[in-house]
């Protein structure tokens, strides 16, 4: 009897929760929609959020690359197919890795910090002191940065594609001599603009704003203790992690599935 | 002074993106080679073997376009290949023909086009006269081993009978 109670409060604390969470993401549309006006703290936000992550985004794209250019050629020139090395390259980067890497390395860097932040202005009762001042924390605090990681997403994606290309040049050309030329001409015949990049582009569009809701849901409706953020903060990278390759699954069968 | 570091920050970061993302586009997938550029004939082949969409129109190596679609035609059952050719490559001769080749021996399949002497050029929409089906390795194989086979027989009655 036990059992099946504490899997009804499991059931209602989800289905709660869940619910809560949408309702969030509308209010938090609506505080974004109301701080577009505000570009200063946009500005900031894109700082904090996309800036900071831009160097390990950057770094690890290029190795990413590099690995996959060596791992690439130790399979390919099996088959003396050594020549579609800059396609298998840009393929994995631009419809796989480089999206989901991006958003994961997002959610560990920015989301997390995000998460801590709001909430210890929950803890702290920031939070509520605005809203005593008649100032809307959806606004003031939620929305510049939804705004800012919608941003900011799709061009880390980008930028991690673009650098793990050049890595897989740089292994590719400089270390086992495959032709530069071939190596973009295999790039070029093979990548798609619309079916591979602009996929991409969406797939981390999506990535972007599940990290960004995940991460402010979290943080606003953390437990105003030290514990309570730290549960957030853990729950921020956990979520969204599952949701990204998750929801890269769904995208994936979506996009490339032929339908 | 604080400020203004953070917003050229912020600047520096979406340039750089969008500079990726011009490089992605670009560079990585040559957005440059438009469809619009291009105009459709039509070549009818018995079998197109292993021929996808997308696969490059040669004539003597060089590029000139891309297979646009495959479909069956709906009375003969011919496979039939509409090739979208680049709008530059334009004084193709009416009798020109399309053979599907392999690059290597176990590559991807393209259409090779050879160009005839006619004095009428392909306009968009015309069909391709002469065709060349697909080479199959396997009947090609087989072919091998038969002629093989009885070439074998050949020499050993050739040998009984001295």
């Amino acid at each position: 009897m036990n059992l099946i109670a504490s899997l009804g409060q499991w059931g209602m604390g989800f289905v709660s929760r869940s619910g809560a969470a949408v309702l969030f993401l509308f209010a938090a549309f609506r505080g974004a929609f109301h701080s577009l006006p505000r570009g200063c703290l946009i500005i900031q936000q894109l700082y904090a959020i996309g800036v900071l992550t831009m160097l390990i985004i950057l770094v690890s794209g290029l190795f990413v690359g590099m690995v996959l250019g060596l791992q690439g050629y130790y399979q390919l020139v099996n088959f003396s197919a050594e020549s579609s090395l800059g396609l298998v390259v840009a393929l994995f980067l631009v419809r796989e890795l480089g999206p989901v890497l991006a958003a994961l390395l997002f959610a560990g860097r920015a989301g997390s910090a995000l998460t801590a932040e709001i909430g210890l202005m929950k803890a702290t009762d920031q939070l509520a002191a605005m809203e005593m001042m008649a100032v809307d924390p959806m606004i003031r605090v939620i929305g510049p940065r939804f705004i800012a990681g919608l941003i900011a997403m799709p061009l880390l994606a980008a930028m991690l594609s673009a650098v793990g290309v050049l890595g897989g040049y740089f292994v590719g050309h400089g270390q086992f001599g495959v032709d530069a030329g071939v190596y973009w001409s295999s790039m070029q015949n093979g990548v798609d603009l619309v079916d591979d990049v602009l996929n991409g582009v969406i797939k981390s569009m999506v990535f972007g704003l599940i990290v960004i809701w995940v991460a402010l849901f979290e943080g606003y409706s953390a437990e105003p203790t030290s514990e309570g953020v730290s549960r957030a903060t853990t729950r921020t990278v956990v979520t969204s992690s599952l949701a990204i390759l998750g929801g890269d699954y769904v995208l994936t069968a979506l996009m490339f599935g032929g339908f | 002074m604080q400020r203004k570091s953070i917003e050229i920050w912020v600047g520096l970061f979406i340039l750089i993106g969008i500079g990726s993302l011009v490089m992605l586009a670009m560079q990585v997938s040559s957005a440059g080679t438009g469809a619009s550029h291009t105009y459709r004939v039509e070549a009818r082949f018995d079998n197109i073997g292993g021929l996808n969409v997308k696969a490059p129109v040669m004539i003597g190596g060089v590029r000139v376009g891309r297979v646009g679609n495959i479909w069956i035609d709906k009375e003969s059952y011919a496979a039939v290949v509409g090739l979208d050719i680049d709008r530059q490559y334009d004084t193709l001769p009416m009798d020109t023909g399309a053979s599907i080749l392999t690059a290597g021996l176990l590559g991807a399949q393209f259409v090779g086009l050879s160009p005839g002497a006619d004095d009428f050029y392909l306009q968009e929409g015309d069909m391709l006269e002469f065709t060349q089906s697909a080479i199959q390795l396997e009947s090609l194989i087989s072919q091998f081993m038969f002629a093989q086979g009885s070439g074998k027989k050949d020499d050993n009655s050739a040998a009984e009978g001295q």
